[in-house]
This record gives structure tokens, C-alpha cells and sequence, in this order.
């Protein structure tokens, strides 16, 4: 093999993308290493605090397309406390003082402040891409930065982050001269945007393809953008709200029928349901929907837009399409292979509108399904044996009853029969969420059948230690394991820490480990960082080794100890 | 298929119970309160008969009020909070502002929304927090009183409430703070 100069060598790799692959690869032998590494552009770092933006930048000095990931899993849901971590102004940092020609940022829960995205903005000059998904710290302020000096910025993606809105003028900052755009995503902002600025960028962006726009851009602009831009293949609609007899209607109805490019449609944040007609001649080529963000939308109405869905992969949905409507679903997207049907009334007395029938007929008419997020009143064993034998082919499948410990309503058993089958039938099942009254006996199938499981995610499960013992011994494959209220304690978590240093991070909240048992695999394993958020009122750190643990973070890392942790994270 | 109704697993499933496990403890586990407790009440055991297991399960596993579990149902708080617009503190309707008082032990929550104007706001705001306000004057402020009601505008300053048009004030509370004592006589209360 080293008879090939390095040159053809490299030119080889170029055509291995996968991250998996491409860290294969670079561990055959030195030489390969040195080739891979010097002809490394793409960079996936899964957890933010198991390296150092140094070393990453001594490793691969031609990166050009970094993504990070910095808070875990469940600080979506609030059990993080707000300023516990990830920060990627460190890491931007580092980046501008070197020589790396940074082009694409992608990053997922991330604290991300302005001074960050401004020296972002300033240091790269041929940045293109920066993507933010569920991050925080930043404003428009920041966003001005990026528009303003990134002079050959092609995609600007905001999705769902919490920014503060000083409104509008932040689209104005994009200079005239820049013309590359071709996506611009802004939906999660609340704020005014100049409008005006908005069409001018619009226009003068001839390879703009996916556009998502937020509440406040009204129909009548909505109108003008699409009559600028109708090449677009992704569409994301603000407000909708506008009267079917007006003027304005007709207009729209003809700007949406130029566009016979759009495969992929969300947002409707403020909807007019009587309106939808409008959409109807495009939804015959959407392949994925987004609906989960319009609770206006409902009923026969929304029954009626589905029907014209009939090539569509994709359906995020909330739970008043019903049950029925998921029937529709069934009948009329025989595509499917992914479908989320979230909360409507997340609190609500349980007026949760689907239950297992909508999705055992799903699985029954939609037999490519492969990923699922369902959120529902209710769910049966027999409904899940079923939907395990309709399809097989699952890779996601995230499951949750709003009651997180309700039995099967029919017979009364915890739904570990269900999951079970599940697990036997999907082989290829990659990630896993349960949800419902669960004992030791549906970890045991986990183990026995999971074998290409890497994230799994248990809450209000399990009877004892052994719970989680079938997981860690079963589960070869497992990356992220993440617990919340359960009765597994320092047996389970001193059972196998080896196992640790394999997987990306371990997340134990409201559980039986002790400090003792954390201060255990801390010792034993100092590749990890054990973290431990305590965040009772005696912040005096009483040193009982019994005293619970409230919430334990543990992950893998070659830098040791963090050094930005708050008073109450202590890493030991 | 091990999944079949008909297969009893229940006799051939190893059983670890935590210590001193056993139907008394179970039953006195109730599930009403997960935040102060970890254990989960547990299922039926040591019975084999499904009758005694579904019954079981009936008792102690009483659904959880679902409001006082932090973190569930598991959504993204930015889908929870974009989700209800018209129920939650948009700035459409229900205007929901916290309002502490110098010396009160816990806030309180109204919703600007309901009142029609200044009058009606103070009014509540009294009967809430048991206090009166004093005679409202522009150039003089709160007149007679050593309570003064103010509150916290978008720019972060602290604001004498009743200086502009409710609308305006509706639009621009952020929250309401009734001061007490010398702190408010800075704001204009000549007391």
C-alpha cells in the first residue's frame, strides 16, 4: 500500500465522507494518518469538552467545515441549569489566531455570544456556512456581524435557538455586493425585520434555494418574495393569516404556482386555515412537512392538505390531526419514512388527541417508516407488537407518553412486551426512547436484541440495578445513555466503568448513585470527567460519599478537567 | 415469538428487588411526588396471577400530575414557549408580568391583559398585596402613601407606573415592583 504516492492516497480518500470512515482510515498505519490528516476538511466533534480547539488545529491543519456539540441531550428539557457549559467562543478563538481557513460552523447547544459570532464574522474570509440549532447567548446584534463582514456567506440556518431580538435591522447589514446566498433561515427570530431589506437580498440572490421566514413577515411580502425567488426548494412561511376573498390572496395564489421547485414546507406560525387552498398545488412534490408549529391547523383542513401530500418522506405534525388524520396520513403518504407528531397541550388534561391507533395505522399504510417521535395519551403492547411487525425497518424510534409510567390501558402491564418487540424486529434500530410503565424485563430484551443501538434515552423505568445491567453489558454499540428517575445505583454504575471510555457520555439524574460511586469511577477512569451538578441549597458540599447525587454528567475526553465549569458543577 | 400473552415470564424472570422490597412498601411508594422521591412505586412481584398484578399496578401507580415533573413531557423549551402563542406572554394577549413587593415573602403574577386601564391595575394591585397607593399626580407622582408602584420597562429602567398611555405601558412592562420606605421617595413620592 505504500507504494502509492501520497497523492494517490489522498486522492482515494477524497471520496470517503463518513466521519466513522475517515477515523478508520487514519488508524491503519502512520502513513495513512498523516495522509488523512492533512486531507481532513470535515470535523464532527460530538461532545465540545472531549478535545481541545488546539489539538483539533494541530491535528488537521486543512480543516475548513467544523460542527460541535456542547450541552447534553437533556438540558433541552430544562435539567441543565442555564450556565453550566459550552461555550464556543474558546474554540472561535482559537481558530482566528491560527492559520485554518474556517468555511462552515455548525453547531448544536452551544452558548454562542455576540463577541463570538462578530470575531467569527471578521476572521475567515472565505466563510460560507454557519448553522445554529438550540443555542443561546447571542442576538441580532450578532447576526448584524455575519451579514455585514462575512462577504461570501452562502448559508445563514437559525433553528429553534433563543435569541434576543433587537429587531430589524440586522438583514439590512447584508452589503449589497453579496449576492451568494442560498439559505437564509431566520424563522426562530420574534422580531420585526426590515422588509424592505428582506425583498432587496431576496432579488439580488439568484441561488437562494431555501428560505425560512419568521412570524413577522406578513402575506402580502411573502407574495413579493416568492415572485423573486421561485426556484426555491425549501420554503418556510411566517404568518399566513389573510383573507380568501382579497386581492392579496389572488396574488399569493399565483407567486406559490411559479414555484413548482419546493420539496420541503414549514412554518405557518400564524395560520389562516380557510387559506390553505393556496398550497395545494405545490404539495403534490413536497417530500417533507412541517406543521408542528400551526395549531391553527386542524380538522378537515388539515385532512384535506394531506390528501394532496402524496410523495411526501417526511411529516412533522401536532397531535390534533387525531387520530383520523393520521389515517389520512396512512392512506396518502405510502413514502413516509418519517414522521413526529408533537404536543399541542403539552400540560393539558388529557385531551392529547392521538393515541396507539394512530399509529399502529400508520405502520399499516406506511410500510418505509424508519423514524419515529411520537408524543401520545396512551400506548398498548399489542399496538407496538403490531407496528414492530409492520415495520421492521426502524432506525428511531422515540416514543412518549405524556403520563410517563401509564401501563397498557387495556390490560394493565407495563409496556415491556411492546418495546421488546420493537427491539427484536428492528434490527438496525440506532436510537431508542421509552416511555410508559417499564420493569427490569424491557432492559433485558434491550440488551439480548439492541445490537445496533447508540442512543438510548430512559426516564421513570426499571425496578432495580439489573435495569441497567442488561443495557451496559447488551449494547455494544452504545454511545449516549441518558436516565432520568430511576432506581439504578452504584452496583450498576461500578459494574463495568470500562465501558464508559467507549461511549460519548453517560447522563444519571434523580437516580441511586452516590458521591461515593461517582468518586469511584472518577478514580478508576481518569480518561472521563465526572461531573456532578448539584444544585441544593447546602452549597457547602457535605463529603458523606452516601449523600445521592442529584445529577451526574460523565464523558470521555482526552483534556482532562474543564476549566469554565460554574460553582455548582464539580468534576471529580 | 417470547412475546406471545400466553408465555408467563413472570415465573421464569429473575427478580432483584431493592432491599426490603416487598407489597407494603410498594403501596406506601405512590408516585404523586417524583421530585423529593427516586423510587418508583413498584409493580406487583412475588404474585403470579395477572388478576393481582393489574390491580396492583391500578394502586400504585396513580397517573403523575403532570406539572410537577420538570423536564416532562421531554420538548425543547423554544417549542413550548412558541407553541400556545395566544396563550402564553406573547405580545398579542395575556400579558403575564411578575410583581413583587418590598418585604413580601414570594411574588405574584397578573396578567395586564384584563385590566382596562391604571385604575383597575392599582386597584388589584392593592387588594393583592393589602397596601394603598396614594394619590396619582404627574407632577407629584404617588401622594399619601409609602407604597409606590413601579415597574421595569424594555430598556431595563424603573419606571413610575402611570406616566404614559396604559397601551404604551402594556407594551413595555417587563415586570412590577411596589417599593417601600425611602427607596421609593427617589421615584417622587412625597410621603
Amino acid at each position: 500500500m505504500n507504494y502509492f504516492p501520497d497523492e494517490v492516497l489522498e486522492h482515494v480518500f477524497d471520496f470517503i465522507t463518513s466521519h466513522k470512515d475517515r477515523n478508520s482510515v487514519s488508524l491503519v498505519c502512520k502513513s495513512w494518518y498523516k495522509i488523512e490528516r492533512y486531507s481532513r476538511q470535515r470535523v464532527f466533534i460530538g461532545n465540545c469538552y472531549s478535545i481541545s480547539p488546539e489539538r483539533l488545529i494541530a491535528r488537521f491543519p486543512g480543516l475548513k467545515s467544523l460542527t460541535l456539540k456542547g450541552k447534553p441531550h437533556f438540558a433541552d428539557f430544562n435539567l441543565v441549569p442555564h450556565d453550566w457549559g459550552g461555550f464556543v467562543y474558546p474554540w472561535i478563538k482559537a481558530l482566528a489566531k491560527s492559520r485554518i481557513g474556517l468555511e462552515e460552523l455548525r453547531l448544536k447547544r452551544m452558548v454562542v455570544s455576540d463577541e463570538s459570532l462578530e470575531l467569527l464574522s471578521k476572521s475567515f474570509v472565505n466563510f460560507k456556512s454557519l448553522v445554529l440549532v438550540s443555542c443561546e447567548g447571542f442576538t441580532t446584534d450578532g447576526l448584524a456581524a455575519i451579514a455585514a463582514n462575512c462577504r461570501f456567506i452562502r448559508e445563514l440556518d437559525l433553528q429553534e435557538n433563543e435569541v434576543d431580538d433587537h429587531r430589524g435591522h440586522w438583514l439590512s447589514c447584508f452589503p449589497e455586493s453579496c449576492t451568494s446566498l442560498i439559505s437564509l433561515n431566520f424563522a426562530c427570530l420574534r422580531g420585526e425585520v426590515n422588509l424592505g431589506a428582506l425583498e432587496r437580498l431576496v432579488s439580488r440572490s439568484p441561488n437562494l434555494k431555501s428560505l425560512r421566514l419568521n412570524r413577522a413577515v406578513p402575506l402580502d411580502t411573502l407574495q413579493k418574495l416568492l415572485m423573486l425567488a421561485p426556484q426555491l426548494v425549501d420554503l418556510g412561511i411566517g404568518s399566513y393569516v389573510h383573507d380568501p376573498f382579497s386581492e392579496a390572496y389572488n396574488k399569493l395564489k399565483i407567486a406559490i404556482q411559479r414555484c413548482k421547485s419546493i420539496r420541503s414546507l414549514s412554518g405557518f406560525l400564524e395560520v389562516a386555515p380557510h387559506c390553505m387552498s393556496a398550497i395545494y398545488p405545490i404539495c403534490g412534490n413536497l417530500t417533507f412537512l412541517n406543521l408542528s408549529y400551526a395549531p391553527g391547523l386542524h380538522g378537515n383542513k388539515l385532512m384535506k392538505l394531506i390528501q394532496h401530500c402524496r410523495k411526501l418522506q417526511r411529516l412533522w405534525i401536532l397531535d390534533c390531526i387525531g387520530d383520523k388524520g393520521l389515517g389520512v396520513v396512512a392512506l396518502t403518504c405510502k413514502e413516509l419514512q418519517e414522521l413526529r407528531v408533537f404536543p399541542s397541550d403539552p400540560f393539558g388534561a388529557g385531551n392529547a388527541a392521538v393515541t396507539e391507533e394512530g399509529l399502529v395505522l400508520v405502520s399499516a399504510g406506511c410500510p418505509k417508516l424508519n423514524s419515529l417521535l411520537y408524543f401520545c395519551q396512551q400506548m398498548t403492547n399489542a399496538a407496538l407488537i403490531t407496528v414492530a411487525k409492520n415495520c421492521p425497518n426502524f432506525i428511531r424510534f422515540r416514543l412518549c407518553i405524556l403520563d410517563p409510567i401509564k401501563p397498557d390501558p387495556v390490560t394493565n402491564q407495563p409496556l415491556d412486551e411492546g418495546f421488546g418487540a420493537i427491539v427484536q424486529s428492528c434490527k438496525g434500530l440506532k436510537r431508542l426512547s421509552l416511555s410508559g410503565l417499564l420493569t427490569d424485563q424491557v432492559f433485558l430484551y434491550i440488551g439480548m436484541y439492541a445490537e445496533q443501538l447508540k442512543m438510548l434515552s430512559i426516564a421513570f423505568a426499571a425496578n432495580s440495578d439489573k435495569g441497567m445491567l442488561y443495557v451496559l453489558n447488551g449494547c455494544k454499540k452504545l454511545r449516549k445513555l441518558e436516565i432520568r428517575d430511576c432506581p439504578f445505583g452504584d452496583a450498576a454504575l461500578l459494574e463495568d466503568v470500562g465501558k464508559y471510555e467507549t461511549m460519548r457520555s453517560l447522563w444519571m439524574s434523580s437516580c441511586e448513585v452516590t458521591l461515593g460511586g461517582c468518586k469511584s469511577v472518577a478514580e478508576k477512569m481518569p480518561s472521563l470527567n465526572v461531573e456532578i451538578i448539584n444544585e441544593s441549597e447546602q452549597m457547602e458540599f457535605n463529603l458523606d460519599d452516601k449523600q445521592k447525587v442529584d445529577k451526574l454528567y460523565l464523558y470521555r475526553t482526552l483534556v482532562g478537567h474543564r476549566k469554565d465549569a460554574p460553582e455548582y458543577v464539580w468534576i471529580l | 415469538m417470547a412475546f406471545e400473552k400466553d408465555l408467563n415470564l413472570d415465573a421464569t424472570e429473575l427478580r432483584l428487588g431493592l432491599p426490603g422490597t416487598s407489597d407494603e412498601s410498594a403501596k406506601n411508594q405512590t408516585p404523586a411526588t417524583l421530585r423529593s422521591s427516586n423510587k418508583r412505586a413498584l409493580p406487583e412481584e412475588s404474585m403470579s396471577s395477572n388478576a393481582t398484578a393489574s390491580k396492583n399496578c391500578d394502586q400504585e401507580t396513580a397517573p403523575l400530575t403532570k406539572a410537577q415533573v420538570v423536564g416532562w413531557p421531554p420538548i425543547r423549551s423554544y417549542r413550548k414557549n412558541n407553541l400556545q402563542p395566544k396563550k402564553s406572554e406573547g405580545e398579542i394577549s395575556g400579558i403575564y408580568v411578575k410583581v413583587s413587593m418590598d418585604g413580601a415573602p414570594y411574588l405574584r403574577k397578573i396578567d395586564l391583559k384584563v385590566f382596562k386601564g391604571y385604575p383597575e391595575l392599582l386597584k388589584a394591585l392593592e387588594d393583592m398585596f393589602k397596601f394603598k397607593a396614594g394619590e396619582y399626580s404627574e407632577r407629584e407622582g404617588y401622594n399619601g402613601s409609602e407604597f409606590v408602584p413601579t415597574y421595569e420597562d424594555k430598556d431595563g429602567d424603573w419606571m413610575l407606573v402611570g406616566d404614559v398611555p396604559w397601551e404604551m405601558f402594556t407594551n413595555s412592562c417587563k415586570k412590577l415592583r411596589i417599593m417601600k420606605g425611602s427607596e421609593a421617595r427617589g421615584l417622587g413620592c412625597v410621603v
